[in-house]
């Protein structure tokens, strides 16, 4: 149990854990903020993984964006403290939820660890960074532009869908 | 082996430590891991000691620059003023506002403050000294000499838009709440052209190892990456929320935006993000265009250009905080949306195209450095002159139609000028 | 001895049913979405950790997460959106209520 193994199982508790107060607290406002905890872990997974470029990436996509969007959501929408009462925050199905994930877990956990891979222990390539970013623009240059699309109608999507409608523009119907 | 003055000491040090933890027998990999944790406690504190030494500058320059003369009754040339005034802030009292929610709260000046700081990770003060290393440390003078250092700045910066949106949201104030998304939407729009500036940089460079930035400047990238520096340097100020830029945070605006409810010593800690973020963005563009800690004189220590440099650039910094009015809202999306954002992106689309164009005729920067660099130098003096006469035009428009929309609002024909003939008359 | 393969595959597998539970349980939208976030960031985790120990020198890999990271990021866009015009709509999103076609 080196301290690698150690430090592993730190991060990995964190980001379990804050994934399961973001799924079962009852306040909308730290339900966001342990969401955000939770893929700081899960970049930290990425950088124990030797995958630093995607580390960073997750850092600036998801904490300094997807998230932001969802605070945004959540102060926008008055989701947070006093707005709905306590109770309603699980709807009529959560115990039948709760059975479907725990079954869900027991069939992937018996299922998943003990499947014998063929791992090779060889190290990553020490340019790994500037072999990803001659795949994108040579071999996946097809996926990159279909995402740059789709980044684009993404933009111009949600900014028709959640503008504010002026005094007398109606909503269109259909 | 060069020697480097400076960093035996360090080298010698660490060689030392290395040793004593293998003969208490820890594996490899923790001592790695030790020495890691090691590096950040030292980089944190040379942090934070800059930042001591940049309020007093700071408080120094401004009263010169306003004709008086600063702070000097602590210690000597008011160099422990800095301390006097973290007293001041310890010493404070601290408030928790009704009905706020105490952890985030509690926990937002931390994110800021700790945000600013992770930057220094990645910042080389000193170059390779070389050798093999064989079990002793070797390797530039740097926190961790990552291979994507300028891309982990970016993400880093990332982080700080948190704390804000935190400080906003649990100050239970709608002054706070109302400044943090006006904060929030500023520091998002000036990440735009940073992102751009700095595509720029690594697509000239080849490289966002931070170590191999500075080794690859034959010629300063000031000079060929003339627009790419200043829309960086821009971006750069506006996103650690300093003035001319500090809307979202200035006493006189919006009741000092999202940190109202702070005072003492957490206020202090937004502060000091504030700065070390500053500092920050200086020793990166030191790094990334004036060649970091390159020198002429080779008895100093790298690392003392590297701190003269970066000194430099925070003193343009502050020359421009203290001598610019503040941006009003709508003008600094402007500016950002329609100036720095198009200019950005037209610099990397011309850099681009005379960056392969002259390495196909062998002129690149490899083969020709000073060539190479008068070249692009021409072609950004170019942009500039396009760039800013675009801005005087729209600027003029801006006035005209301003003019004619205050001129439309006063209906009434304005009264005959009074003349030195007339007021007797009426005075009569 | 590094770290398993089958330790990354757990801490996937735990998340990715963590985020099940968060879209099935939930009555705010918003809350749905925070799940389904957490579900693509296991399903990312799973592939970086296969790349590593099954295939480290092949960047393909690490390329198909990033374009799940840029997919999952343009989703949420969209969803939030949504969840907004039908916030300004209706005034409320607990999915429970939205289950209208037409008010």
């Amino acid at each position: 149990m080196t301290l690698t193994h150690i430090i592993f199982i730190v991060f990995a508790a964190i980001t379990l854990l804050s994934a399961l107060f973001c799924v079962t607290t009852r306040n909308m406002f730290h339900a966001a903020l342990y969401l955000v905890i939770s893929l700081f872990g899960v970049a930290a997974t990425f950088a124990m993984l030797d995958a630093s470029f995607l580390a960073a990436a997750q850092l600036i996509v998801y904490v300094g964006a997807v998230a932001i969007l969802i605070i945004f959501a959540v102060m926008l929408t008055r989701g947070g403290a006093g707005s709905l009462p306590a109770k309603q925050q699980f709807n009529t199905q959560a115990g039948l939820a709760a059975v479907v994930t725990v079954v869900t877990l027991f069939i992937l956990l018996r299922v998943v660890p003990f499947f014998n891979y063929p791992v090779q222990v060889a190290a990553v390539p020490i340019d790994i960074v500037e072999q990803l970013g001659q795949a994108l623009v040579g071999d996946f240059v097809l996926p990159f532009e279909v995402a740059s699309v789709l980044l684009l109608a993404a933009l111009i999507g949600a900014i028709y869908i959640a503008r504010e409608r002026r005094k007398g523009e109606e909503v269109e119907e259909g | 082996m060069p020697q480097i003055p400076g960093n035996d000491i360090l080298i010698a040090l660490a060689t030392w430590l290395r040793q004593w933890l293998l003969t208490i027998g820890l594996d490899p990999a923790s001592i790695d891991i030790l020495m890691a944790v090691i590096r950040a406690l030292l980089l944190g504190t040379l942090a934070l000691l800059v930042f001591m030494l940049i309020t007093w500058l700071e408080r120094k320059v401004v009263a010169r620059i306003q004709d008086r003369i600063g702070p000097n009754l602590a210690g000597p040339w008011g160099l422990l003023q800095p301390i006097a005034d973290g007293i001041k802030a310890i010493t404070k009292e601290d408030t928790t506002p009704d009905g706020a929610d105490v952890t985030i709260f509690n926990a937002s000046p931390i994110v800021a403050g700790v945000a600013a700081l992770l930057v220094y990770a990645v910042i080389p003060f000193g170059p390779n000294p070389g050798g093999d290393c064989a079990g002793t440390p070797c390797g530039p003078l740097t926190g961790t000499d990552m291979s994507i250092g300028l891309f982990y700045i970016l993400a880093v910066g990332a982080v700080s838009l948190i704390a804000v949106l935190m400080a906003g949201w649990s100050s239970n104030n709608k002054y706070a709440l109302l400044g943090s998304f006006r904060a929030v939407a500023e520091l998002l729009s000036y990440e735009v052209p940073q992102v751009l500036s700095i595509t720029a940089m690594v697509m000239i460079a080849g490289t966002m190892n931070m170590t191999r930035l500075v080794e690859v400047q034959s010629v300063p990238f000031i000079f060929p990456l003339f627009v790419t520096a200043l829309v960086f340097f821009i971006s750069g100020i506006a996103e650690s929320g300093r003035s001319p830029f500090d809307l979202v945070e200035a006493e006189s605006e919006i009741v000092a935006g999202y940190h109202i409810e702070y005072s003492g010593m957490k206020f202090s800690l937004f502060f000091l993000g504030e700065f070390v973020h500053a500092f920050a963005v200086c020793a990166v563009v030191t790094t990334v265009f004036l060649n970091g800690w390159v020198g002429p004189f080779s008895f100093v220590p790298p690392w003392i250009w590297f701190f003269i440099k970066s000194f430099a650039v925070f003193f343009v910094m502050m020359w421009i905080k203290f001598t610019m009015p503040r941006f009003r809202i709508d003008q600094l999306m402007a500016f950002n949306w329609k100036f720095l954002v198009p200019v950005s992106l037209v610099n990397l689309l011309v850099l681009a195209v005379l960056d392969t164009v002259l390495r196909m005729m062998g002129l690149g920067r490899a083969a020709n450095p000073w060539v190479w660099g008068l070249i692009l130098f021409a072609a950004n003096l170019l942009m500039l002159f396009i760039a800013l006469w675009a801005l005087g035009r729209a600027a003029r428009r801006t006035r005209s139609t301003e003019r004619r929309i205050v001129a439309r609002m006063d209906d009434v024909t304005p009264a005959a000028p009074v003349t030195a003939a007339s007021a007797p008359a009426a005075g009569n | 001895m590094a770290i398993p393969l089958s330790w990354y595959l757990i801490v996937a597998a735990v998340l990715f049913c963590i985020g099940i539970y968060g879209v099935l349980a939930r009555r705010n939208a918003v809350g749905i979405l925070m799940g389904v976030e957490l579900m693509l960031n296991a399903v990312n985790i799973n592939l970086v950790a296969f790349w590593r120990y099954l295939n480290p020198t092949d960047v393909s890999g690490q390329a198909f997460a990033l374009f799940v990271l840029v997919v999952a990021a343009a989703e949420a866009v969209v969803g939030l959106a949504l969840i907004i015009s039908v916030y300004r709509n209706r005034g409320d999103i607990d999915a429970e209520n939205i289950n209208l076609l037409k008010q």
